[in-house]
């Protein structure tokens, strides 16, 4: 059972850092500041993350951020990054044409 | 741990989210939400295609899902201060036979016989509204009031609101057990033991609230069902409607974002090991999608909209429906267990009605009339006539 108000006390206010303009996320265009903000009004999660700002949700689908992402959360909440339950991974593994998909699966049996 | 409060929210999806705000923003704060997965949202509620529609909807849904069109949608960004993209730029639902079409014809009839404007279009018309579909598309039925939104951003917005208004958020609780005090819901017991108390319990837990409403008494007649959906990457602005087709083969949108979401079923394919073998039938409980699904969809999305044959699919997922028996959810209080309120068994399309039912889920709270009469949605619906 995790108490997310507890949570919010907890890591206190956002304070704005230095960096929090730098870019983390580049598909989406997501930067650190985003991510920490986010953080601050209880998004903890990384599927929370990825659904309320889009980081990760790009065409490299968290492949390139996902780990700057997770060290952020991880610091933010004062947990250690291992504790931060990664996303899921879906099919398919790299952009695929919607006509290449289309033929996979065999026959159609209508 | 203060664990009493006065309303329990059991489920951290959009409609318990909701619920929670809508609670709160008339001042009763006192509320604790409980999720049994580890972010909010986790279920249905962000896994739908994200359509806010009245076409196409039973006559007992129709009223709220036309009051929250009519009066919440149109402000719920501002309101939530989230961007929740909500899009009103109609529902076509395309054809390509003349049996689709007497289906369209049909759909489009009972609709307006309640009051909904939805009309036939022709070929013609269809192009106007959408140039990229293709000329296979003879006709299609229109609803010019129906849209879509973004359900990622309206679930997180509605928690994010109720959290900045005091609700109390539990994530990795989930529930086993409702207990009676006194013939009255009062404990809410967790799988780890953990007991909450409250005056009214609100059991928003989609497919799960079967089992919890049981410890109780109670059996609500759903079970679960799997729905797929994709997302293309960034297209170049093509279309703001929301589509669907006569056979359900796929429905979807173009999002503001510019990618493309649809959502599709292929049935339910069952194999050999969701065979119960004590009595040789497919036990529902173990029904799964398969990579067939998949194709399947991009078949039938490019059969309909060739625009979109080299889009490129970046992400498929999945997600449970809790498909309520006749197809439509069971909304209001419980008569044998006092201060219990049920809200599930959406059947995959409670998305685009969670404002209404948030808002006239704070209004059962406190003992008001709801906005709209949903007498019709009482869980006793079931029951014999005697």
């Amino acid at each position: 059972m995790f108490d997310i108000q507890e949570k919010l006390k907890e890591i206190g206010p956002y304070i704005e850092e230095a960096d929090d303009d730098l870019l983390v996320c580049r598909c989406e265009e997501v930067t650190k500041g985003e991510i920490r903000r986010a953080l601050h009004q209880g998004i903890f999660t990384i599927e929370e993350m990825r659904r309320y700002l889009r980081s990760g949700m790009g065409l490299c689908q968290g492949q390139t951020c996902g780990k700057l992402v997770k060290g952020i959360i991880a610091k933010e909440l004062h947990v250690s990054p291992v504790d931060v339950y990664p996303a899921s991974s879906r099919a398919p593994m790299r952009p695929t044409e919607m006509r290449i998909l289309a033929e996979d699966g065999g026959v159609c049996h209508e | 741990m203060n664990n009493t409060a006065d309303v329990i929210i059991i489920g951290g999806g959009v409609n318990g989210c909701a619920a929670a705000y809508y609670l709160a923003k008339r001042g009763v704060r006192d509320v604790i939400v409980l999720e049994a997965a580890k972010s909010i949202g986790h279920g249905g509620s962000s896994r739908n295609g994200g359509g806010v529609r009245q076409s196409g909807r039973d006559v007992r849904e129709l009223p709220y899902a036309m009051y929250g069109i009519q009066y919440m949608w149109p402000t719920l960004s501002e309101e939530l201060g989230v961007d929740v993209e909500y899009t009103q730029k109609g529902n076509l639902r395309m054809g390509k036979t003349e049996e689709h079409i007497k289906k369209l014809q049909t759909l489009a009839s009972n609709a307006r016989a309640v009051g909904l404007d939805v009309k036939m279009i022709d070929k013609k018309e269809v192009k106007e509204i959408c140039p990229y579909l293709s000329d296979e598309v003879i006709g299609a039925s229109w609803c010019p009031t129906d849209g879509h939104a973004n359900p990622l951003t309206t679930t997180l917005g509605y928690y994010k609101r109720a959290l900045e208004l005091g609700v109390r958020f539990f994530t990795e609780a989930s529930v086993k057990e409702l207990k009676k005090v006194k013939g009255k819901i009062r404990k809410v017991i967790l799988a780890d033991g953990t007991v909450f108390e409250g005056e009214t319990v609100i059991l928003a837990a989609g497919y799960e609230s079967r089992a919890i409403a049981r410890t109780v008494g109670i059996d609500i007649p759903m079970m679960r069902l799997i729905d797929e959906a994709l997302v293309t990457e960034m297209q170049p602005p093509m279309t703001d409607v929301m589509f669907g087709c006569a056979t359900a083969d796929f429905y979807g949108h173009q999002t503001v974002h510019g990618s493309f979401v649809f959502g599709s079923d292929s049935g339910w394919e069952p194999t050999d090991e969701m065979i119960d073998p004590s009595n040789n039938c497919v036990d529902p409980s173990k029904l799964i999608t398969n990579a067939f699904t998949l194709s399947a969809s991009c078949r039938a999305i490019q059969d309909y909209i060739p625009a979109l044959t080299d889009a490129k699919i970046v992400r498929s997922w999945c997600g449970w429906l809790d498909e309520s028996f006749d197809g439509v959810p069971f909304l209001g209080p419980v008569d044998e267990v006092p201060g219990l309120i049920l809200a599930c068994g959406f059947t995959g399309h409670g998305f685009g009605t969670a404002p209404s039912v948030g808002l006239m889920l704070s209004q059962m709270v406190v003992g008001e009339p709801t906005v709209v009469d949903i007498s019709a949605l009482s869980y006793n619906r079931f029951l014999p006539v005697r």
